[in-house]
């Protein structure tokens, strides 16, 4: 197989969707949070987290859809914790996120031997299955790849629309927008940054959550250790990528999927016999270093992300 | 315009009092604003106007005292109330989201943050609208950082317009103006107010005073001291008002200029992001003369100030320094060629926060001065702080104190006699006494007239027209980079100084020399 057939192969399609799709919610999850002036590196514990939650709720007897949302909401109180230490008493929000992402992945751990203190290898639940939309799968190499997905992947393509509808349309858009450009205009017209900054870390944390969740409900049937893998890290670079704006990101996210899957591909090809495997698996990675720094010269940051707020302050 | 109900009170501020530790910033303020009326609110620098502007507008809340506005109280510490009790305020730091196009930061915060939909087109046209109605040019779908200051200005008043505020509260609006800007301005507050607004308006230039108010509350160390019709009282009465009676401003005699110590020919340098550089450049600062350098904020000041500091390179042109040209140049040849800077940031360039008077007082000399084979000299560098602070008058606890804890005059002074401890032959003064009350300006001033006089060549750059006047004695104004000819002192009115700082005349540039 050579790569043009590679890259003509609906299943090779169909496989980056696949690996794009936990990192679509991640990337909007830390959009949100970014463009309300706050990082938050609190991502990979959080969707390590939330493919925890998610997973040992379906175990224990939730439909699928529960699992999703109790990893949502799993998402949210750590975005809470975040939220606290980061907006009102405004600490350096490096510190507080890998603090998050510490605290989360530990206190997966944890759960996980407390819950199933006996077990050798993790229990399996029924993942999402593929579900084909009627004659748009039928459409030749798009529909394959892009409409025979589980709904979760469905659901992160639905959400990027819904994050930059909110984004651009409506007032609470621009209001969380405002809030990591400037937020002294944002209190001058009479509206709470601090507000806005926590709703947009708790909920963008959700969403990082659900994608975590995405590992083991529709990726996977169950959860390891280390299936996050730097994932979150890899959606912090999505952003940037996408300079700010969700339909670039997703556009990001698509590209690193798809190399992804090309790597793995490549192996099985008759220069993967030639070249150590190692070097494929560097390749998403080296090819995402430099669509970044082509992509993000002339970003526009959003101007107070990682500045802190203080009102009356002098 | 409904004229005669004007008795009516629109605002009133009783016994407002606010400390900020041990500072009282605001010292039992009473007064009211009636419909229809421009209040101008006079002070120094420091004497507590914008404090109680905030407090007024809900960003500070009192320790004591209440505003009422149209009759009911607001509650204190909320900006929502008063903006909904038609209060606007355009502050001196333009509170606006420079990534975001005009229309939205006006619309922002306006439209029920759960609407489902951002309603643009109504707002568009409202803004249009008022665009027309007041005189405020602006196109709503540029981004604001892409505007210039007075522009900027605009947005903010629009802001408060587009909420429908019926007292308008101006924080020092002039500031960054050129004088047709203000001009301007001036227009379409009066516009306003025949249209029922009632406005404050922050000012210390008393011209501005006596031209756009009709009663006039002064402000000293946090106290209200008087109130006066306008139309009854004097730029001299105010002026005493002000700072508390007689105040000595530096006396510059005429001298005849010494030889040339810096000559720049034709340099240019590159710009910084949307900063311009310099654009061919002539200029020559002889000893003993304070060369002044007019213009609006962001028009190559910073260019200029960064070349002579050392900080950046011409990129064409002749830069030479007592006749011998510079190559290869950085702050530290800079300090060795025995130029003295003091910078336009006290805090963040000029200062280290955090670090004591000590440290700060030896940031430029401590590896020539105070260290001994490597090893820092402490006890120097502390008797060398001790000396700048009895010389200089830094009021302090001491040479340890962190110089963040000092007000901006003191700090100022300290950077003051750093520089003139070296005995610089050229200075460079950027923006020596923005935001320093009365007497440290006339301190500062005093002190560069008598570097000035001991034969040093000063570069005084400051965006306050007056200032420029008052010490210099050449003057040449700074546009997009360009600099006009030399003016000399007593030659130019401000306003012809206003029309070269709105970019006229560097068309023509060998005619508009003679202009005058």
């Amino acid at each position: 197989m050579d790569i043009f057939e590679i890259l003509t192969s609906a299943a090779f399609w169909a496989a980056a969707i696949r690996i794009a799709s936990p990192l679509i919610f991640a990337t909007m999850g830390e959009l949100i949070c970014e463009r309300a002036g706050v990082l938050n590196l609190g991502i990979e514990g959080i969707m390590v987290a939330g493919a925890f939650a998610g997973w040992i709720a379906v175990w224990a007897g939730l439909p699928l859809w529960g699992g999703v949302a109790v990893a949502f909401v799993t998402g949210m109180a750590f975005g809470l914790l975040h939220g606290i230490f980061s907006v009102p008493f405004g600490l350096s929000q490096h510190v507080v996120g890998i603090g998050v992402t510490l605290l989360a992945t530990s206190l997966t751990f944890y759960t996980y031997r407390v819950v199933l203190p006996e077990v050798s290898s993790p229990p399996k639940i029924t993942a999402f299955q593929p579900v084909e939309i009627p004659l748009l799968s039928k459409i030749p190499l798009i529909g394959p790849a892009l409409f025979n997905q589980t709904p979760l992947t469905y659901a992160a393509f639905i959400l990027v629309g819904l994050v930059a509808l909110v984004l651009y349309r409506t007032p609470l858009g621009l209001a969380v927008r405002a809030a990591g450009e400037s937020p002294s205009a944002v209190a001058a017209q009479g509206l709470s940054v601090t507000a806005i900054r926590m709703g947009a870390v708790i909920v963008g944390s959700g969403f990082m959550a659900v994608g975590g969740a995405f590992l083991t409900l529709s990726a996977f049937d169950s959860f390891f250790f280390d299936m996050v893998n730097g994932r979150g890290w890899i959606c912090i670079a999505l952003v940037v990528f996408g300079v700010w704006k969700p339909g670039k990101a997703l556009l990001g996210a698509i590209l690193f999927a798809a190399f992804d899957a090309l790597q793995i591909r490549l192996q099985q090809t008759t220069i993967g016999a030639v070249v150590p495997y190692q070097l494929f698996l560097m390749l998403p990675y080296i090819l995402s270093i430099l669509a970044l720094v082509l992509m993000s010269r002339r970003a526009e940051v959003p101007a107070a992300l990682m500045v802190p707020f203080n009102k009356g302050e002098r | 315009m409904t004229g005669k109900a004007q008795a009516q009170t629109v605002l009133r501020l009783s016994h407002i009092t606010k400390h900020f530790g041990a500072l009282t910033a605001n010292d039992d303020v009473s007064f009211e604003l009636k419909r229809g009326e421009v209040i101008a609110l006079l002070g120094e620098n420091g004497a507590g106007k914008t404090t109680l502007m905030n407090i007024l507008f809900g960003q500070y809340t009192a320790d004591a005292g209440e505003v009422e506005v149209f009759g009911q109280t607001l509650p204190p510490g909320n900006p929502r109330a008063a903006l909904d009790a038609g209060v606007g305020m355009v502050h001196q730091h333009f509170t606006l989201a420079g990534n975001l196009t005009v229309w939205e930061n006006i619309v922002l915060g306006t439209q029920a943050l759960g609407a489902l939909r951002l309603d643009a087109k109504a707002a568009k046209a409202k803004i249009a609208a008022l665009s027309k109605r007041f005189h405020l040019a602006v196109d709503p779908e540029s981004k604001v950082g892409r505007l210039s200051v007075g522009e900027r200005q605009r947005v903010e008043i629009l802001k408060a317009l587009y909420r429908e505020a019926r007292i308008l509260i101006l924080d020092e609006p002039t500031a960054v103006l050129t004088p047709q800007e203000s001009d301007a301005l001036f227009a379409t507050l009066r516009e306003a107010v025949g249209q029922g607004l009632s406005v404050v308006f922050i000012s210390h230039k008393l011209h501005e005073v006596m031209a756009i108010s009709d009663r006039t509350v002064v402000l000293r160390h946090g106290k209200l001291v008087a109130e006066r019709a306008t139309s009854e009282t004097s730029r001299e009465e105010l002026a005493a008002l002000m700072v508390d009676g007689e105040v000595s401003a530096p006396k510059i005699e005429a001298m005849p200029p010494g030889p040339a110590l810096m000559r720049l020919a034709g340099v240019s340098t590159k710009g910084e992001g949307r900063a311009p550089g310099l654009h061919a450049v002539d200029l020559t600062l002889h000893a003993g003369q304070i060369t002044g350098l007019a213009g609006v904020s962001g028009n190559g000041q910073k260019a200029l100030s960064d070349l002579i500091s050392g900080l950046a390179n011409p990129v064409s042109g002749r830069f030479e320094i007592a006749g011998e040209p510079v190559t290869d140049w950085s702050p530290r040849r800079a300090l060795a060629r025995k130029i003295g800077r003091i910078p336009e940031d006290r805090h963040h360039t000029g200062t280290i926060a955090d670090f004591d008077l000590t440290e700060n007082a030896v940031l430029e000399t401590y590896a020539r001065d105070f260290a001994r084979h490597g090893w820092m000299d402490w006890k120097g560098a502390r008797a060398q702080a001790e000396g700048l602070i009895g010389t200089y008058d830094v009021r302090c606890p001491g040479p340890d104190t962190r110089i963040r804890l000092l007000s901006g005059g003191n700090m100022q002074k300290l950077i003051l006699g750093r520089v003139l401890e070296t005995a610089p032959r050229i200075i460079l003064a950027n923006q020596p006494v923005r935001g320093l009350d009365i007497g440290a300006v006339n301190y500062v001033h005093g002190r560069l007239a008598e570097a000035r006089e001991k034969g040093a060549a000063v570069l005084l750059i400051s965006e306050d027209l007056d200032e420029i006047m008052k010490l210099s004695d050449v003057i040449h104004v700074i546009s997009e980079g360009r600099l006009s000819p030399g003016f000399a002192r007593g030659t130019m009115r401000a306003d012809e100084l206003g029309q070269w700082m709105a970019g006229e005349g560097f068309a023509q540039p060998t005619e508009a020399a003679h202009a005058s």
